[in-house]
């Protein structure tokens, strides 16, 4: 789920300047979770790769953590103002005779759709995957840019 | 299920982990790890997506191996935050080796965002097996 910015409405899931806040909410939604069995939770999580949206004047960059995602494991599209992503984090069998000590790395298949404010060209989406993390750059459509207008003096 | 059957990968919050001796600001994650053993070494593969290679430390000393590795920010200087689900930060491990490890043959590879560690044990301790000849 994404958090629009809607008319005139306080942006309190902005990260700055209240990213201390919202880091310490996001505690306490753990803590709830222990307690209410995640009533309190937000929708947005659980859907598996957690990601961070920003935008500039011309483009919008989503970026997700995926570490040991081959970059021939992920399927990404776009429509519109779509973006779908979806893969398969596949962790190797080790060859031969292998205690594990522990395993905390999970393997497994996701995929995740979110909506963007505006439309994009979709024409000129750029992704990457540099040291586990995805970056992809989705240039807004022309008719969604931000306008200068200047004031003429009479 | 059975083991082979991909299941759905569900989406965790990144354990964050207090030192109390910081002196740089920002959150520090404790990466999740995979510890295995044969016969010959152990190898440690940990998640540490978004660390570059010159970026992350490993160090021994005294039988504990740290691993740490720095995030930069991935974000450019114009941009405006949308949607914020995780944080970036710090990475910070610690694992107290035994004394059979080789600390001189430690070999490291820092790939896609996983670290593998490769810890080979010390000749003495591989378990030898000895062959009995017939007379």
């Amino acid at each position: 789920m994404i958090f629009r910015r809607v008319g005139n409405w306080p942006a309190f899931y902005w990260r700055t300047p209240f990213g201390e806040l919202e880091r310490l909410k996001r505690q306490m939604d753990l803590l709830n979770e222990g307690i209410s069995g995640g009533l309190f939770r937000e929708p947005s999580a659980g859907v598996f790769p957690l990601m961070n949206v920003t935008e500039d004047k011309d483009s919008y960059f989503v970026r997700a953590e995926l570490p040991g995602i081959k970059s021939n494991d992920l399927d990404i599209s776009v429509t519109g103002d779509t973006l779908s992503i979806s893969g398969e984090r596949k962790i190797s069998e080790e060859k031969g005779d292998v205690k594990y000590h522990r395993r905390e790395r999970e393997a497994g298949k996701f995929s995740r759709i979110i909506s963007l404010p505006s439309q994009i060209n979709t024409g000129k989406v750029e992704a990457k995957c540099l040291d586990g993390l995805l970056s992809i750059i989705l240039p807004k459509a022309e008719a969604a840019k931000q306008k200068q207008i200047v004031v003429k003096a009479s | 299920m059975t083991e082979s059957e991909s299941k759905a990968l569900q989406s965790k919050e990144k354990v964050t982990l207090n030192i109390a001796e910081q002196t740089k600001p920002g959150v520090v994650f404790t990466p999740a790890v995979d510890i295995f053993e044969t016969d010959k070494e152990l190898t440690l593969l940990a998640d540490m997506p978004g660390v570059k290679s010159e970026n992350l430390n490993i160090g021994i000393n005294k039988n504990v191996l740290t691993m740490s590795g720095e995030v930069e920010p991935p974000e450019g200087e114009n941009e405006t935050d949308v949607l914020m689900e995780y944080e970036t930060g710090k990475y910070f491990r610690e694992f107290t080796l035994s004394n059979e490890i080789d600390q001189g043959k430690i070999d490291a590879v820092l790939k896609d965002g996983v670290l593998r560690l490769t810890l080979p044990k010390v000749e003495a301790v591989t378990p030898r097996k000895i062959a009995v000849k017939t007379a």
